[in-house]
């Protein structure tokens, strides 16, 4: 009997300090973080998305070289003598045109390793880190500037600079081979110093 | 009331239809649209979450926008079914919920239906919820569904025990059935409802009742929790072991009738608690309109004084359900059978005896 009516009393006795215990809650904060309003700091040095300054790249491959999953792809050519390709900011003059510098997103596995090798610090980790998409093909982010029909251009521009310079060497070689047939040499030695 | 809704509209019939549909429309819909986003409201605070925040300013739209896409959704019948049964099931849980709201006073001038055995009517009616439940439990041809069934059968016909024999207490100490009265006798100031002694005692018998009351508020109060199937009394809908309970096979408005069911059960077993125990629409504090003279606003005060107590009550239900943990269905019964029963039949005896002196 004596313990019949105790546990009727702590039946009733628990479930009010357990009411008290949710009431008090009632006017404790709430600790959402209403998240698309609101966004909690990232960290420092938090990894997310990849950016690449473009102005600044060189185009030296080390981060295609560096990135462990082959997400980063670039495609350069070289700029001709007469080509202004500017400097970057810290001072190097750029001698290649980067035609391509594609980062396949989704495959990026964050390790920030393409970040270390790179000599002008041009690509780096923002702290964007919603860039879902609906398809894959979007998620392929393209960095270069310079439109098709340009890369068209700097190529051509290429292959005629190395053709002319192809074919003023073949004329010089022609030249030289007809000079030496004209007056065959005499003396190796003697031929070097003029070439000098 | 029926003779001014009979002047308005001229027909009597036409009044009464009006007259018997005004709470549903008037009062139902919008307190269960309230009623389950202050739910989700009161066990987010309590957990230190914000709960539904974006549709309108602190989510109070929300439900309107569950409802609506529960409108828009498919109507599944399981080819299994009972077909007639399960599409009956749902109407049959809320009309047993909705006529109980028949008998319940919310003002001194609006009371459904004023029969003498009011409350012996709500106890009757309210057990239609019982056989709807049963209906759809049998009818989805489901095990989940039928063990549901038949664990809310035998929850709510074992608490109508303890319930019947509070409101027997009840009935002896203000010697009426009708809900209206019993109302009409707690007027005036607080320390003449019932839950204090009530008015019909006099001085020293009034103080000898105040714990016994409370008591029988107690008892009242958790069974009618059991009755209508909430935490920390839901084992027929427990979703960690019976996936829904007895509404696993129901979707969309079905669905949503039960869900209607449930809430407007909710405030109607708190309008029994406010009637029987703390003075129905009766003020605590005297009315405004008396002291104003103003005698069409005494009837717009009960309302509100009803109204407010019921929601304190489903609020109070809300507290517990996100304070308890569910029962075993053996100690849902010990509470019912070896607890609440001696002690509401000890209770009715002594309350006998303290009226007598």
């Amino acid at each position: 009997m004596k313990k019949y009516l105790k546990n009727t009393w702590d039946g009733i006795w628990t479930v009010l300090i357990g009411m008290k215990v949710t009431f008090k809650h009632l006017f404790v904060p709430a600790v959402t973080i209403q998240y698309p309003d609101v966004k909690l700091p990232l960290p420092e040095r938090a990894r997310n998305r990849l950016y690449v300054n473009i102005d600044d790249c060189i185009g030296c491959l080390q981060c295609e070289r560096a990135c462990p999953v082959d997400c980063i792809h670039i495609d350069t050519v070289k700029g001709l003598p007469t080509d202004d390709l500017g400097t970057t900011s810290n001072g190097k003059k750029k001698a290649l045109w980067v035609t391509k510098f594609e980062i396949d997103i989704a495959k990026c596995c964050y390790c920030s390793l393409c970040v270390y090798p790179c000599p002008t610090e041009c690509i780096y980790m923002t702290d964007v880190y919603e860039f879902s998409e609906y398809k894959r093909q979007d998620l392929i982010y393209n960095f270069s500037t310079l439109t098709p029909n340009e890369v068209e251009q700097k190529k051509i521009n290429y292959e005629k600079f190395m053709a002319e310079k192809a074919a003023a060497k073949a004329k010089a070689a022609a030249e030289k081979a007809a000079a030496a047939k004209a007056k065959p040499p005499v003396d190796p030695n003697k031929n070097n110093q003029k070439s000098e | 009331m029926y003779d001014i809704l009979t002047n308005i509209f001229g027909n009597q019939i036409v009044a009464y239809i009006i007259g018997a549909a005004l709470p549903l429309f008037v009062w139902i819909l919008p307190f269960v649209l309230f009623a389950v986003l202050g739910e989700r409201k009161v066990s987010a605070h309590m957990q230190d979450r914000l709960g539904p925040m974006r549709v309108g300013y602190h989510g109070i739209l929300q439900t309107v926008a569950d409802l609506l896409k529960l409108l828009q959704k498919e109507d599944i019948v399981t080819p299994a079914a009972d077909r007639k049964l399960f599409n009956l099931a749902p109407y049959i849980v809320f009309l047993g919920s909705y006529a109980a709201f028949a008998a319940i006073p919310f003002s001194s001038i609006y009371i459904g239906s004023g029969i003498e055995v009011g409350i012996f009517y709500i106890l009757a009616v309210s057990s239609f919820v019982v056989v709807g439940i049963l209906m759809g439990g049998w009818a989805s041809d489901n095990k989940y569904s039928l063990l549901g069934a038949m664990r809310s059968a035998a929850q709510i016909v074992s608490y109508e025990i303890p319930t019947a024999i509070v409101v027997l207490t009840l009935v002896m100490l203000t010697g009426t059935l009708n809900l209206n009265t019993i109302s009409q006798q707690q007027t005036a100031y607080f320390w003449n409802w019932n839950i204090l002694g009530g008015a019909a005692g006099s001085g020293i018998t009034q103080i000898l009742l105040i714990p016994f009351m409370v008591i029988a508020f107690v008892i009242l109060f958790i069974s009618t929790l059991a009755e209508v199937n909430r935490t920390p009394f839901d084992i027929p809908e427990a979703e960690s072991e019976l996936v829904a309970g007895f509404h696993t096979e129901y979707s969309g408005m079905k669905f949503a009738m039960f869900f209607l069911s449930e809430y407007a059960n909710m405030f109607a077993v708190s309008a029994i608690v406010v009637t029987l125990f703390f003075g129905g629409y009766q003020s605590p504090f005297g009315y405004l309109g008396n002291s104003l003279g103003i005698p069409w606003l005494i009837p717009v005060e009960q309302l509100f004084w009803f109204l407010a107590k019921g929601v304190f009550f489903v609020f109070v239900q809300m507290w517990l359900r996100w304070t308890l943990p569910r029962l075993r269905v053996d100690q849902l019964m010990t509470v019912c059978w070896k607890y609440l029963i001696p002690y509401a039949v000890f209770n009715l005896l002594i309350v006998g005896i303290i009226s007598l002196l």
